[in-house]
Order: C-alpha cells, then sequence, then structure tokens
C-alpha cells in the first residue's frame, strides 16, 4: 500500500510537469510532439527486454519478444521520424 | 548498491525526456530536444541490459534489431501526407507492448497486492483498446475501412456492455488472482471495444481520436509501470498521458464539441438544409487566369489549407505559388484551423515539408482579425473551417465552432472539386457570397495552372 501510494504521487506530480511542459508547445509542432511524445511512451521497452531475457518460462519469452518487436518499432520510429519532421521546420539559413 | 544506480539512471531518462519536450517548446530548440529524449531512452535501454535477471540475449537482440528495422523502414518511407497513419501506428504499438509486458509480469511474479494486480488489469485494457483503436484508425486513415461513421441501433449499449464486462472480469481477477487467463479475456474483450470505439467515429474526427490514443498509450505505460513498480515508466507514461489529453482537449475546443460528444455522439443525422436555397444562381465558377489576375494586383493573401490539399499532394504546388508571390513582394500567410487535416499540425508539417517558413504559419486567434486588410484569400480543400454558418446559425452541427473569418477579405476563391459538403454534410454559404469565386478543380492542378498563369502574365 505505502508502495503503491509513492509511486501514485510520483505518477500525479508527472503529470503536472506534462501539464506544464507540452501546453508551451506552438500549434505548429503539434505533429512533431505526438510522434515524438509518442515515442517516449515506447518506455515500456525497458520491461519488455527484462520479459524477453528472463528466460521465465516459453510464454513470457513470447510474450516479451513481440512487445520488445512493438516497442522497439515504436521507439526507434517514433523518434527518427520526429527527427525528420523537426529538420524540416529548421529555417534555412 | 546496483538497485539504486539502475533507478538513478532511469531518473536521468526520465529527466532527460522531460527536456527534451520542453526543447519542442519552439522550432528551433527542437531538434535537440528530441536527440535528448532518444538520448533518455538508449541510457534506460543500456541500463536495463545490465540488469542480472536477463539470461538469455539471443532473443533480445533478434527483437531490437527486427524492431529497428521495421522502425527505421517506416520512419524514412512515409510520405509526410501519411504522417497520421504512421502516429497511429506507433501508438498502436506502444499500447500493445504495454499489455504484452503487464501480462507478462503477472506471470513471472505473481502479485497478490491488489493495487498492484488493479494496474495490471488497468495496462491490460488501455493498452488493448489503444492497441485496436490505433489500427481502426489506420485503416480509416489509409482508405482500407470506410471512412464514415458505422453507426448502427444500440451501438452504446454494446460499447457500454463489453467496457463493464472487461472492468467486472478485471475486479473478479484482483479478487482471485489465481486464475491467471482471466487476463486474456479482459484484453480480448478490450481489443473489440477498441475496435467498437474507433469503427464509430468520422474521418474528419480523426485529429481527436489520435491524440486521445495518444494520451491511452502513454497511461498503458504508466499503469505498466505500477505492475513492474519502475519509476521510469510511470513518469514517461504520465508525461505522455498529459501531453496527449491536453491535444484531445485542444481538438475539441477547435471543434466546440465535448470529447463525449466526439466519441459517442458524431454529427448524426444532419436534417438536410437545402442546398439549393443557398446556391442557386449565386455561385460564382472562376478560372486560374482569373485568379491570377486578382493575385496580380494583390498586396496581402491568406492560404487556408485544408485535408483536401494533402489529398491532392498540393503542398508542392502550393509552395511555388508561395515563392512567386513572394518574389512580386506580395505578403503571404497561411491560415491554419487546429483541425485542418487528420491531427494535430497536420498542416504545418505539410507546409514545412515545402520548406514554408513557420513564422508564415499563423493560428485562428492569430490571423483572423487580419482578414479585412486581406485582398485575396484562397482556400485549397477545406470547407468546414472555413463556414459562416458556425456563426450566424445557432441550429447547425457545427454552431459556435470556431472558425476563419475568410468572408471579411476583399475576395475569397475556394479551389474544390464540387459543391459538396464538408464532413459535418452541411452546405456553405460562403460559396455563394458576393466576394467569393469557386475555382472547381483537383487542387494540385488548379494552383499549378494559377502559377503558370501569373508567369505568363
Amino acid at each position: 500500500m505505502e508502495d503503491f501510494v509513492m509511486y501514485f504521487t510520483i505518477f500525479v506530480l508527472s503529470m503536472f510537469v506534462g501539464f506544464e511542459v507540452i501546453t508551451k508547445v506552438p500549434p505548429t509542432l503539434h505533429t512533431p510532439l505526438m510522434s515524438g511524445s509518442n515515442a517516449i511512451s515506447g518506455i515500456t521497452i525497458v520491461g519488455a527486454l527484462i520479459s524477453a531475457g528472463s528466460g521465465h518460462s516459453l510464454l513470457t519469452t513470447a510474450l516479451g519478444l513481440i512487445a520488445l518487436v512493438f516497442a522497439t518499432i515504436n521507439v526507434v520510429g517514433g523518434f527518427l521520424v520526429t527527427h525528420r519532421m523537426l529538420e524540416m521546420f529548421r529555417r534555412k539559413d | 548498491m546496483e538497485k539504486v544506480a539502475v533507478n538513478l539512471a532511469y531518473l536521468l531518462s526520465a529527466s532527460l525526456f522531460i527536456f527534451g519536450l520542453k526543447g519542442l517548446s519552439h522550432p528551433r530548440t527542437a531538434v535537440r530536444g528530441n536527440m535528448l529524449g532518444a538520448l533518455g531512452m538508449l541510457i534506460a535501454v543500456v541500463v536495463t541490459l545490465l540488469d542480472k535477471r536477463i539470461v538469455d540475449f539471443s532473443v533480445i537482440i533478434a527483437g531490437l534489431i527486427l524492431g529497428a528495422i521495421i522502425g527505421t523502414f517506416l520512419a524514412l518511407k512515409v510520405e509526410m501526407t501519411a504522417m497520421p497513419q504512421l502516429v497511429a501506428i506507433f501508438n498502436g504499438l506502444g499500447g500493445g507492448a504495454s499489455t504484452l509486458v503487464a501480462g507478462s509480469a503477472l506471470y513471472e511474479s505473481p502479485s497478490i497486492d491488489k493495487l498492484f494486480l488493479s494496474a495490471s488489469v488497468a495496462s491490460g485494457i488501455v493498452g488493448a483498446v489503444t492497441f485496436f483503436g490505433s489500427m481502426v484508425a489506420f485503416g480509416k486513415l489509409q482508405g482500407l475501412i470506410n471512412e464514415r461513421p458505422l453507426r448502427y441501433p444500440g451501438e452504446q449499449v454494446v460499447k457500454a456492455l463489453f467496457g463493464l464486462s472487461a472492468l467486472g472480469l478485471g475486479a473478479y481477477l484482483v479478487a482471485s488472482p489465481e486464475n491467471l487467463g482471466l487476463y486474456w479475456l479482459i484484453v480480448a474483450l478490450s481489443s473489440v471495444l477498441g475496435v467498437l470505439l474507433t469503427i464509430a467515429i468520422g474521418g474528419a474526427d480523426m485529429p481527436v481520436v489520435i491524440a486521445l490514443l495518444n494520451s491511452y498509450s502513454g497511461l498503458a505505460a504508466a499503469a505498466t509501470g505500477f505492475v513492474l513498480q519502475n519509476n521510469a515508466l510511470i513518469i514517461s507514461g504520465s508525461l505522455v498521458g498529459a501531453s496527449g489529453i491536453i491535444l484531445t482537449n485542444l481538438m475539441c475546443k477547435a471543434m466546440n464539441r465535448s470529447l463525449l460528444n466526439v466519441l459517442f455522439g458524431g454529427f448524426g443525422e444532419v436534417a438536410q438544409t437545402s442546398e439549393e436555397d443557398i446556391y442557386a444562381g449565386k455561385v460564382k465558377a472562376t478560372s486560374p487566369e482569373e485568379v491570377a489576375l486578382l493575385l496580380e494586383g494583390a498586396r496581402r493573401v491568406v492560404i487556408v489549407p485544408g485535408y483536401g490539399m494533402a489529398v491532392a499532394q498540393a503542398q508542392y504546388a502550393v509552395r511555388d505559388l508561395y515563392n512567386l508571390l513572394e518574389s512580386k513582394s506580395v505578403e503571404v500567410e497561411f491560415a491554419i484551423h487546429p483541425v485542418a487535416g487528420r491531427m494535430p499540425g497536420h498542416m504545418n508539417v505539410l507546409l514545412a515539408e515545402v520548406d514554408i517558413p513557420y513564422e508564415k504559419m499563423k493560428e485562428l486567434e492569430e490571423v483572423n482579425p487580419t482578414f479585412e486588410q486581406t485582398d485575396v484569400v484562397i482556400v485549397i480543400g477545406a470547407n468546414d473551417v472555413v463556414n459562416p454558418l458556425a456563426q450566424t446559425d445557432p441550429k447547425s452541427p457545427i454552431a459556435g465552432m470556431p472558425v476563419l473569418e475568410v468572408w471579411k477579405a476583399k475576395t475569397v476563391v475556394v479551389i474544390k472539386r464540387s459543391l459538396s459538403p464538408g464532413f459535418a454534410g452541411i452546405p456553405n454559404p460562403l460559396f455563394a457570397m458576393d466576394n467569393t469565386l469557386m475555382l472547381f478543380a483537383d487542387a494540385k492542378k488548379a494552383v499549378q495552372e494559377i502559377v503558370n498563369a501569373l508567369k505568363e502574365g
């Protein structure tokens, strides 16, 4: 219970940080914001790595592997495509 | 000690994500911001690979390589016009991964703690809805599934049944954790729910849906963070959750509709206002040459892009027009409605792709007061967002929606294939106004012909 409350505290405080930071993103960058934040939500890759590698059972390894492929596509593709878009917004000198 | 080091590394990752998102507050700092985010992710992955629970790296390497190849291919290959589809897929994969990780964790370390079990259930439901909702959104945006909302009698009851049974089973699983298989039943029910929720939503409401699914993918990651008791997931997930909520809210405001209305109401059956009365004898068609003449004499021109510009891939032609007018020292700006296109910021990306400076892309509040001093407005493939009925007819389905007041300009040129209504299914009196000229043509072809006429003239 205590543990849960601590994690919940972190969750709520991060939401506040998120609201503060993201309200400052101009509408022009909303698409890169979505793809970029989406890549960040691929953080679940951390859990997928452990599931895929812990060798607990065939089932968990298989679930971990699928999750890992999904999350890696999400992370690699997300950051890369965001970079591609943001480069376009950079002013040309 | 090792756990402390790992957690500190995760804290560093989370901080980098926050700095990264902060960097997105300006186009100049955005590229660096995104790189900071990627660096944070790299740190998180490397630190996790040092975890001593990992005994076998072969599966991991295979997964990483396969994922990286597919991700890179998608990111480099995608057309800017197809960005909403790609973001939908990525959202879905993130949500799906969270669901699978939470499921796997149930088997690896069965917990009897009811709160953490509830987090697993939350991850299962939200992640599955995200995955299948996103796949349907992708199908609609890609044209694989009919874009129109699928409506049937009793649809809300059906959705409620699936939602409530998923929640009910979830509560049961929390109470009796020995029935682990139930988790997959919950996931299955939520998957159907995800399909049902999204299939009922029409194409032009996609900006809201994509933003919402974006938020869900974050919340699913956060829920999985509770399951794994991992702060990196909780912090990053909630950041993304917050981001999605903000965007969802902005999109709903831009349509003057509540989220519930977008998700469950839709525009419904619109009473057919007689188009005859509005259009009969009042619509004036024009030609590219005539538009070129108008532009010759203009000092200030505002271009209003809509989804039609994306569909026709007209952004390159628009860039040529922009450059030509600028070279004739005509002031050109772009007026971008928040829900123009199929995702937040869709039009801005297309214009950035063709090197239009971002200072030229104006938001609704900023540009509306300037229409009175504008000589020519060119509307390219937009309809509902320039419909004056939003301000004049309180009974209209778009009543109260903020619109671009283009009719205040001296002349409005609307490039459109026909008089067919937009997503809201209502006629647009703008097309029949005295100062409006209709250029009936494909957007790309029309703009190219205007450019040619300007060059010759």
